[in-house]
């Protein structure tokens, strides 16, 4: 049986502990907000872009696929992967970062299995420490995350344009996304987003009825995808990384929610324990001081 | 005021509101979007976007280039920024400026595309820094 005095220091260890959960439960909670706020002003963009794009795509459908910008088409080739992966930097997140990595684990696997080459670019600490062991020889390169800053348009900005720049060099034929969508405090699913060839999402809105009154572009459709097309990637690639945080700003208050309550808990057998300890020891002193006295 | 405009950046939407009428910097030239015009696509280069109540100027926004789509009742510009005129600062721009000439000076001459890309943003933080000054005035 454990002294007191150890007990004691223990029930002591596991109150800072939950202190310690219990604050970054807060922090967590405030970011989240914060998160999901920046998320929300980011939509109106997103969806703006989604809506020229598909106009735009809409536009030039009838157009030979050759002579379409690869990232719309594709190469045309479906040799080389490309895989995004979306981590956090820091972790105490619960399984964030290990859904992710498993969800990348198994699409490498795949498409290994199927003979195609696969190259990783993880941004992230966490996912890029984790892949870059097991996979030292696909990662191209180690992109930072934010550090649990807000996250700013550049990063989104340099991975759109690291993308496209493989893909003009002829280094990747395609590539996937795959990040954590927020959907709420408690849960994040990983989400496998093709990036290149682009989908566009069959807007409902457009009016391909030949009524409708017809676009014009300035300068010529095929200019304007072709300047587009590169901005709606890092679009795409920012809100994702919105989500990503905001989901992060959750999986860690959910996290450390249930730490804090199994901390809790410990301390609550703990001080039982220590208790019925203490109490043993008084009736055995006394037991001792009768059986002397009684002896005498 | 029929006409919706809205000047939206990745990172906020910065403007939502009923116009008259709204002069936009297009690529090749200014273009006013007012109620009832066909629908366009314009590619903007870094410029003033002046917002008009009757025939007043109510608002100016200073847009980094981007796109516009303009309808019979809308115009949504999506900025790649954009900032209030008044909020301009004419130092942090010649800042910049100075910072893409030098990398304008050291690019290999034959890089075509990134020639194209660092005049562009040159011609948009000029636009910029014309901007901060002569909005100064105004």
């Amino acid at each position: 049986m454990p002294s007191l005095k150890e007990l004691r220091g223990r029930i002591t260890g596991v109150k800072s502990t939950r202190k310690i959960t219990n604050a970054m439960k807060m922090v967590a909670a405030s970011k989240l907000r914060r998160a999901q706020s920046q998320a929300e002003a980011a939509r109106p963009y997103a969806e703006a872009m989604g809506r020229m794009m598909a106009e735009l795509a809409a536009a030039s459908r009838g157009s030979d696929a050759s002579s379409l910008p690869k990232l719309l088409a594709g190469t045309g080739k479906d040799q080389v992967h490309l895989l995004v992966i979306l981590t956090s930097d820091r972790g105490l997140a619960g399984g964030f970062n290990a859904n992710i990595v498993r969800s990348a684990r198994q699409l490498i696997r795949t498409l290994q299995d199927e003979g195609r080459t696969v190259r990783l670019l993880p941004v992230g600490r966490k996912g890029a420490d984790i892949l870059a062991k097991e996979y030292p020889d696909l990662v191209v390169e180690r992109v930072a995350g934010t550090e649990g800053r807000d996250v700013g348009f550049d990063k989104a900005e340099y991975v759109g344009k690291k993308i496209v720049s493989m893909l003009e060099a002829g280094e990747i034929d395609r590539c996937t996304l795959i990040y954590n969508r927020f959907v709420n405090a408690m849960s994040q699913i990983a989400i496998q987003l093709p990036l290149v060839p682009l989908s566009v999402a069959e807007n409902d809105n457009v009016d391909t009825s030949a009524d409708a009154a017809q676009y014009e572009f300035e300068p010529d459709e095929a200019t304007l995808l072709a300047n587009l097309l590169p901005r709606n990637l890092q679009v795409q690639i920012f809100s994702a990384l919105l989500e990503s945080a905001a989901g992060e700003q959750g999986a860690r208050m959910t996290a450390m929610d249930n730490a804090s309550r199994n901390a809790s808990k410990a301390i609550d057998r703990l001080s039982q324990k220590y208790n019925r300890t203490r109490q043993a020891n008084i009736t055995n002193e006394l037991i001792e001081i009768i059986s002397g006295a009684e002896a005498v | 005021m029929p006409l919706r405009i809205e000047i939206v950046s990745p990172e906020k939407r910065l403007v939502d509101r009923q116009v008259d009428m709204a002069v936009v910097p297009g690529m090749e030239g200014d273009i006013a979007a007012m109620p009832d015009r066909a629908p366009l696509m314009l590619q903007l280069r870094g410029g003033v976007v002046a917002l008009y109540e009757g025939d007043k100027i109510v608002d100016r926004y200073f847009v980094g280039g981007g796109f516009a789509d303009m309808g019979a009742e809308h115009c949504t510009i999506l900025a790649d920024s954009a900032q209030l005129m008044s909020e301009l600062s004419a130092d942090e721009a010649r800042d910049r400026l100075r910072d893409l000439e030098t990398t304008w000076a050291q690019i290999e001459p034959n890089d075509v595309d990134t020639h194209d890309r660092l005049s562009r943003e040159i011609q948009s933080v000029r636009a910029e820094l014309e901007a901060a000054e002569g909005g100064a005035s105004v």
